[in-house]
């Protein structure tokens, strides 16, 4: 490569990178509140874990010197703040959406307020994989730099959709979800195996926040989010409550997002308005293509306020 | 808590002791020294735009018998006003600093309207005859600074192709687009500037993705115009290319990587406002000024600066500072060819038409809309 540049090539090459980089926060997001809402609850307050667990993370790495541990800080984090909505949810006649909200508007302002000092300071980030070493082209290289969280997700989506289909505790899951009145019949308490899944779901959006605060973009700041947890929740209606279909989903999530920029960098300058909308364009899209009068949402869990 | 159990006795004692205590505090606070507000729309530490007028805010504290209120995150609407109206009433402020762009109309006139007595200075809004006598508008050339990083860009690029993370097409941001341009087309004049427009002043995973596709195309020397360009400047180092920070020195986010900087001087400016005020002068209502008003400055150049860069740069900065240089002389093209400064036509810093500018010129790829 004489001048190291590959014109048109940049457009492919940046949706995959971009889908490989800026998909795991989706993932992660959007794989936890699968598992909440596979057990009957929505929680709309995974923006709020998102962004805690970005600031936690930051903090912790910052700290001790290790990224790791400020991983394992955004997950505990995530599920203290899973244990707190689905404990208030637990309460008699509790509405969860509107706990959810509550809950988002509190982690943003406490990330914000305790994430203050933060935004200086240099942490240390997660290590990247080179896996285009077989490559002399930069731009392949640069785009195959894959952080671990990546590769974690991608593999918690097949087993999270083995764990539903064939394991004891994916089956109690489903039946909290789809019917509170078998799961107590059983003699399980519903409760407890939300306010399970729902720390089990906000511990995999603090690691999604993680991602986003110590390797890309790669440090705190209070614009960090910009509302990918709630895309992400959105996003598991979109992927029809299916794990696979979640991985899917974020992959083009992130894809699109990197299409923007990607064409204007080549020189497609008209309607980057549009381009920088696309990812809503094909949610959109998506929505009305599947929907259907005749029937309610496939796969959705009956418990769920939105469908009972 | 049971409101209905308030009696009209007790709500109306209580609402008296209030009345009470804030008259006293504006008059405790006036009586002591003038008190001055700052108000900044984002985060006062973003390594940006609110960082630099922080600072501006940190060297007024240091003067004697002044008081600075500061609040940040206070978006462009009505929350601006509420503000304003809490720093004058219950902080007894007599000096304002709302430093966002879109405070200026109709959030700051109205205010001003409504407390004649007290001075409002607004960054970068454009102050007429029609505007209150007490609003006053200020803004630097920082397109000066912008040029004088294109010529060490130019000088640094080894492959002749620059990057430009923009927010949006407004004129302030063209400017900044095209002196940067103009800057390295004189020390390279094949050099062009590839420019990506994200669409907003804060989207990190944007301007990131902005960055790395930059770098795809095989550009090496990046620069911004975003309220906070510590994204920019970190993935850009961390692919191996240099950077022109915007805004604050970034250098400490990466040392190696940095090559100079268009910084604002608020630092210098702010206290000489309030020297004015306290003396009895009047600011001008309409303050512009670059390099030589030290409203701006050029970040110290990094180690990998060529001694050659440094000198054109040097050179160039000593004429701003002897006040004759123009950045946007005739002729001058646009990308698509058409001449937008006639031959034998400069528009110096003051000109009006310089803040409609609506064009990139020759040698940007990218386009306005």
């Amino acid at each position: 490569m004489a001048d190291a540049s590959i014109g048109l090539w940049t457009v492919p090459l940046a949706v995959l990178g971009g889908a490989i980089r800026v998909s795991t926060p989706f993932l992660f997001v959007s794989l936890g509140e699968c598992i909440t809402e596979r057990s009957g609850r929505i929680n709309l307050g995974l923006e709020g874990t998102l962004v805690m667990g970005a600031m936690s993370a930051y903090g912790i790495s910052y700290l001790s010197g290790s990224p790791w541990l400020g991983v394992l800080a955004a997950g505990i984090t995530g599920a203290l703040f899973g244990a707190l909505h689905a404990g208030i949810c637990s309460l008699p006649r509790v509405n969860d959406i509107a706990v959810g909200i509550a809950l988002m508007l509190l982690g943003t302002g406490l990330a914000f307020f305790l994430g203050k000092p933060l935004i200086e300071p240099t942490a240390a980030r997660l290590p990247a994989i080179d896996f285009g070493w077989w490559s002399d082209v930069p731009q392949v290289r640069a785009a195959l730099r894959i952080n671990v969280l990546f590769l974690i997700g991608v593999a918690i989506a097949p087993l999270l959709y083995w764990a539903f289909k064939t394991t004891r505790w994916g089956l109690l899951i489903r039946t909290a979800g789809e019917s509170a009145d078998a799961a107590r019949a059983m003699g399980h308490s519903v409760l407890l195996i939300r306010l399970r899944a729902t720390m089990v779901g906000g511990f995999l959006a603090g690691i999604g926040g993680s991602f986003l605060s110590l390797f890309y973009p790669g440090s705190w700041n209070e614009g960090l989010s910009s509302g990918q947890g709630i895309t992400a929740v959105a996003l598991v209606i979109f992927a029809r409550w299916d794990p696979m279909l979640c991985l899917w989903a974020s992959l083009a999530f992130g894809g699109a997002a990197a299409l923007g920029p990607a064409l204007q960098s080549v020189g497609v300058t008209s309607g980057y308005h549009l381009f920088n909308a696309s990812p809503y364009i094909l949610t959109l899209a998506i929505m009305i293509i599947t929907c259907s009068p005749k029937r309610t949402l496939t796969g959705a869990p009956a418990e769920l306020s939105i469908t009972r | 808590m049971d409101f209905g159990r308030i009696s009209r006795r007790h709500l109306l004692q209580g609402s008296a002791a209030l009345a009470v205590g804030s008259a006293l505090g504006v008059r405790g606070a006036a009586a002591a020294e003038t008190t001055i507000g700052f108000i900044y729309v984002g985060s006062r530490d973003d390594y940006g735009y609110n960082q630099a007028h922080a600072q501006g805010a940190a060297a007024v504290k240091k003067l004697p018998g002044v008081k600075v209120v500061e609040e940040e995150k206070v978006p462009e609407t009505d929350a601006v006003e509420k503000t304003i109206e809490s720093m004058i009433n219950l902080d007894g402020a007599t000096l304002l600093f709302p430093t966002s762009f879109g405070y200026y109309n109709p959030h700051v006139l109205k205010m001003a309207s409504k407390f004649p007595k007290m001075s409002f200075e607004h960054c970068g809004g454009l102050w007429s005859d029609k505007d209150p006598k007490n609003a006053g508008s200020y803004f630097g050339y920082i397109d000066e600074a912008q040029f004088i990083s294109g010529i060490v860009a130019g000088y640094s690029t080894k492959s002749g192709k620059l990057g430009f993370v923009a927010a949006k097409p407004i004129p302030q941001v063209l400017r900044n687009i095209n002196a940067f341009t103009l800057g390295a087309r004189l020390a390279n004049p094949k050099a062009t500037t590839q420019v990506i427009f994200t669409g907003d002043w804060s989207m990190p995973v944007k301007e990131a993705e902005a960055t790395n596709s930059l770098i795809d195309q095989g550009i090496d020397v990046l620069t911004c115009h975003v309220d906070g360009p510590k994204t920019m400047v970190e993935n850009a180092a961390r692919r191996g290319a240099f950077v022109c920070g915007y805004h604050v020195n970034q250098s400490p986010l990466a040392p190696k990587a940095y090559l100079t900087g268009a910084e604002w001087n608020w630092e210098a400016l702010y206290p000489k406002f309030v020297k004015m005020i306290t003396s009895g002068q009047p600011i001008p209502n309409f303050y512009r000024g670059g390099l030589k008003e030290e409203i701006v400055k050029v970040s110290p150049y990094g180690e990998v600066v060529s001694a050659e860069a440094r000198k054109h740069a040097d050179d160039v900065k000593a004429k701003f500072m002897a006040g004759d240089f123009t950045i946007f002389k005739g002729p001058i093209a646009d990308n698509k060819g058409n001449t937008v400064i006639a031959a034998g036509t400069d528009r110096g810093q003051q000109d009006p038409e310089l803040e409609k500018m609506n064009y990139l010129v020759e040698g940007v790829i990218g386009a306005t809309a």
